[in-house]
């Protein structure tokens, strides 16, 4: 029978712990467990065998630990596993208990934390999972066995080479900590989302603690999970006692917990560490009578990032609007040359002004879109929990982005044009996601509800065929301007309404396209939002810094009985009234006009002290009446050397230059916004990096503040960066200055590497060097021009040499 | 060879038995003095970093045997002049990783291109409560060696003196620690998350 048949209708029963019964057997610490599989085949075969006459269906091949980024050579990699899952088909068959008995390669973490934080590649994590699983199921093995992942993006790794590179079933357990959250903050509904979104057959949680401990990860899995759950928890807590280490809970306590949660709806049961063949026994024992909980499909409608999900249905979602450079230069122009620090800047904001999720588009006709999503998609979850709408008409590109996010992402869009779905299906059905469904085809938006309801349900009908259900379809009945057509907006809401009711489906809208070529626009925004909510709008893509908007969400929230005690309308309004006296339209004729004068001492003053708000306030003040450049250079440029002198004779600390610096740059960016092109040319371009293998880059970040306040053209390519990009982008940017940043001995040799690289192919750029482990004497014997001990160094270094160029 | 080992085990901290010295904070930062700005700036990059924050630690203790330069734990032979000599007169020694997790470096990245003056404050922030782990660690340790008539060297890490960087795999690989405490190490031996300590530390 198959296993994921057999799961249907039956409670599974897993094995427990090796380590310590191998350790037993005689195995050293140190010593991998996994060479046991060649060298001591009858001990490792009387383990699982120990298992299976306890009671197990699927015991785990002893590979935790065997994989081809710890085992290079294709040899030694198959011969384990080969090896291992022998040693568990031998084990089958010389069981006599009747049981079904399956067997499963049991894949580990590979010990290696992935990019950013890490150094492995997303890519490379996949193929090297991909290699091992294919050796498994080429040697016979039932199921794949993917277990104790303490991170979600390796996990996903895992589960997508799995699914890639073989047919077999995939079972995927998690390790939670204390707090309910995996090690890099996962919860358990993310985690569902997620794994359920990739195909995997049963997901659960095993290792960290003892059963009663873990029962709530488990319960937070059942209330989510359509597919079967498996829980394998350890012999409670480890600890000391005389002299060795013991686990807390015994056979009898252990499969007390396991039963109550298999009433519960637990599907697969066994044990981790400190667990042995006499738990399984008593497991079996205990759940004999069990009835098995029968698995329910659940219908919430479910995102998630890497952190949290979020549910469709309880408060209406608001998905920012922001990222995308329909009708904004600016997001244009920082495009084109790649700055995803500003895309970055609109992903922070927004969420601060409380966005669930955040829309990204990138598509500009003059970029590779491709490598643009790729790039804003890993950057943004890098530094953001909130969940993203992958918004893209590029299939390529689409695919791309679904790949590399950690969680079960919002993609946009479908909609009932078959070439659409054709496209689009097949890489949701992949992937996982929520996909948002236009309702609109081949004959164009039909005018009336009923016809995009007609729509709606034709997209339905055909994602069915992929396998996509339909709690993964959120659909947009296209909000039209009113302004062309009085029905627009009515014919909308209406949609709205049957949608929500006649198909059970939840809706999206991007509201203010209703409102085109109208004066006042937030008005009518706000209103049809308002309209929207009550007609049943489960989300909105919106502008979320829109004081209207964000006004009408929280009296809505209120009015519809989500806000206890209206607190959240409070806090609302009283934040929004805190902002009113910094926006720019501020009257400053309130207060007596300030002469030129006193504004600028207190600019100065305000980049001084490091004060971010007050000294863009002051700057837009001194505009009304000053040049940008005579500001720059009267004002901030004098104030940014007072307190960089300060630095340099140690009566300032690092803190006070890095707020000043910072509120230099928030003066700057009021400037920018008002100069021409002409005036804002840099000085030269500076390419900045951390070199290869080092993932240390504070003090290159603070080097680049300085530099940009002083006026280079930074290009800051990160860190962990390959000699060859370094000097690809100096010969790109014909930079005439490099600096480059190391912190570890480990990585200086990456560093004289690029050295040596860019005096072969740029050997007229200077090349400037920090970092802790280095010194002048150091730099020197590594070729470097220049060894700078800080950032104040670094910026007086790249003066003088632009000074000389410009001779 | 039977392993002798003793200790080993996997432990967390709370918040409350460790803690916070602001001082120390902005002395990593860099600052002698503080400014009423550093510290504002200070307050609220602790309202966002602390609640985040984990405290796990992974230990084991191996018996020793010196010999020379040579340091045996059974496991695996180490050659350092200057970890042989800290442990001179120790006959067995506990390894021990520890992390406060992967958020401080997730706030520093995001911080990293919003205010580098934030990204250095939680720099700071992560180093004296990595530090204070240690030392919370090393206390409690001393203490169970007492009772047992034992005393207990001060802490020792890869890339003190001459012991190699390199050493880390070992560690890593005999304390498991990516499994047990969401550590990891990368290509070029560094720590990530990169707010964590490993050491050793002997016993006589």
């Amino acid at each position: 029978m198959k296993i994921t048949e057999y799961l249907k209708n039956h409670l599974l029963y897993l094995d427990g712990g090796t380590g310590t019964l191998l350790q037993e057997a005689g195995l050293r610490p140190g010593e991998p467990s996994e060479n046991w599989n060649l060298t001591h085949p009858d001990k490792v075969t009387a383990i699982h065998k120990a298992y299976f006459d306890a009671g197990s269906n699927l015991v785990n091949a002893n590979t935790f630990g065997v994989n081809a980024l710890k085992y290079r050579d294709d040899a030694t990699l198959e011969a384990l596993i080969s090896a291992g899952i022998e040693n568990v088909k031998k084990a089958r068959d010389l069981c006599t208990g009747t049981q079904e008995k399956w067997v499963s390669y049991d894949v580990g973490p590979l010990g290696r934390l992935l990019r950013p934080f890490g150094d492995l590649d997303f890519e490379d994590a996949v193929a090297i999972f991909a290699k091992g699983m294919k050796i498994a199921a080429k040697c016979g093995a039932d199921v794949v066995f993917i277990e104790t992942m303490n991170d979600s993006y390796e996990t996903k790794a895992a589960l997508l080479a799995a699914k890639e590179a073989c047919e077999l079933p995939v079972f995927v357990s998690n390790a939670y900590g204390e707090d309910g959250k995996m090690m890099t903050g996962a919860s358990p509904a993310a985690m569902v989302a997620m794994l359920e979104g990739l195909g995997a057959d049963a997901i659960g949680l095993n290792c960290s603690f003892g059963p009663e401990a873990l029962s709530g990860v488990a319960e937070e899995y059942l209330a989510a999970s359509s597919i079967p759950v498996l829980f394998k928890p350890n012999a409670g807590l480890p600890r000391v006692e005389n002299g060795r280490t013991v686990f807390d809970c015994l056979p009898d306590e252990f499969s007390k917990e396991v039963r109550a949660l298999a009433e519960k709806g637990v599907r697969a049961v066994g044990g981790c560490c400190g667990t042995t063949p006499d738990y399984i026994r008593a497991v079996v024992e205990a759940t004999k009578d069990v009835v098995p909980y029968p698995i329910t499909e659940k219908s919430t409608t479910v995102v998630s990032s890497y952190t949290h999900a979020v549910a469709f249905g309880d408060r209406p979602v608001r998905i920012g609007e922001r990222i995308n450079p329909t009708g904004k230069k600016k997001f244009k122009e920082a495009l084109k040359v790649g700055d995803i620090g500003y895309i970055l800047r609109e992903g922070i904001a927004q969420k601060e002004k409380g966005a669930d999720i955040l829309d990204v588009n990138v598509g500009l006709p003059e970029i590779d879109e491709i490598s643009m999503l790729k790039s804003a998609v890993t950057e943004l979850q890098a530094v953001l929990d909130t969940p993203l709408q992958i918004d893209t008409a590029d299939p390529c590109a689409m695919e791309t982005a679904l790949r590399l996010y950690n969680g079960k992402p919002m993609i946009n869009s479908v909609n009932g044009k078959k070439e659409s779905m054709d496209a689009v299906f097949p890489l949701a059905k992949k992937y996982g996601g929520v996909i948002v469904a236009l309702t609109l085809d081949e004959n164009g938006i039909p005018e009336t509800a009923k016809g995009r309801l007609t729509i709606a349900k034709k997209i339905l009908r055909e994602a069915e065929k992929f396998g996509i259900k339909k709690k993964d379809i959120v659909f947009d009945p296209l909000a039209l301007t009113v302004s062309a057509d009085d029905r627009a907006g009515i014919e909308t809401l209406k949609a709205v309404k049957s949608i929500r009711t006649e198909l059970g489906c939840h809706t999206s809208l991007g509201v203010s396209n209703v409102s085109f070529g109208l004066p006042a626009r937030d008005a009518v925004n706000s209103t049809f939002f308002a309209m929207a909510l009550s007609a049943g709008l489960s989300a909105a893509i919106l502008n979320p810094y829109s004081a209207d908007m964000t006004k009408v969400y929280a009296a809505y929230l209120a009015i519809n009985g989500q806000d206890t005690g209206c607190a959240e309308y409070i806090r609302t309004m009283e934040a929004l009234a805190e902002e009113i006296p910094s926006a720019p339209a501020a009257p400053a004729a309130a207060n007596k006009p300030k002469t030129a004068q006193e504004a600028g001492s207190e600019l100065e003053n305000a980049v001084i002290r490091g004060l971010k708000n007050v000294a863009a306030e002051k700057t837009r003040e001194l505009l009304l009446s000053k040049d940008p450049l005579s500001v720059v250079n009267g004002e901030i440029i004098p104030a940014l050397d007072k307190v960089g002198k300060g630095f340099e004779e140690k009566t300032v600390y690092l803190p006070s230059l890095l707020m000043c610096a910072e509120a230099a740059g928030a003066a700057f960016e009021v400037i920018k916004s008002v100069m021409t092109k002409r005036d804002a040319s840099a000085k030269c371009p500076f390419v900045l990096a951390t070199v290869k293998g080092d993932i240390h880059d504070i003090g290159k970040n603070i080097v680049r503040l300085l530099l940009e306040n002083y006026g280079f053209a930074v290009h800051d390519l990160g860190r962990d960066v390959e000699p060859e990009r370094i000097v690809d982008e100096v010969l790109r940017t014909a930079s005439p200055l490099c600096g480059l940043s190391a912190l570890m001995t480990t990585t200086v040799g990456a560093m004289e590497e690029t050295i040596r690289l860019l005096r072969k192919k740029a050997p007229t750029c200077k090349i400037v060097v920090g970092g802790a482990v280095l010194n002048k004497d150091y730099a020197e014997a590594i070729g470097a021009d220049k060894y700078a001990k800080d950032a104040m160094e670094t910026v007086r270094y790249a003066e003088e040499i632009y000074a000389e160029l410009k001779k | 060879m039977i392993s002798t080992d003793r200790l080993y085990s996997v432990k967390s901290y709370k918040a409350d038995e460790l803690p916070l010295d602001r001082r120390e904070i902005l002395r990593y930062a860099g600052t002698l003095e503080s400014t009423p700005e550093a510290d504002g700036l200070l307050s609220e990059v602790l309202s966002e970093i602390l609640p985040l924050l984990t405290y796990r630690v992974c230990f084991r203790e191996f018996e020793l045997v010196l010999t020379g330069d040579y340091i045996d734990l059974g496991f695996a032979t180490l050659r350092s002049r200057s970890l042989a000599r800290h442990l001179r007169g120790c006959d067995s020694a506990v390894l021990f990783g520890a992390t406060i997790g992967i958020e401080p470096d997730r706030l520093m990245n995001r911080y990293a291109r919003l205010s580098p003056a934030k990204a250095l404050l939680l720099q700071a922030v992560g180093a004296e409560r990595i530090e204070a782990v240690a030392e919370a660690f090393s206390a409690e340790l001393s203490e169970i060696m007492k009772k047992e008539g034992k005393t207990v060297k001060t802490r020792f890490s890869p890339g003190y003196g001459d012991l190699p960087l390199e050493v880390q795999k070992d560690i890593f690989e005999l304390l498991s620690l990516p499994k047990n405490i969401g550590l990891t190490l990368t290509e070029s031996c560094l720590m990530s998350p990169t707010k964590s300590v490993t050491a050793i530390i002997g016993i006589s």
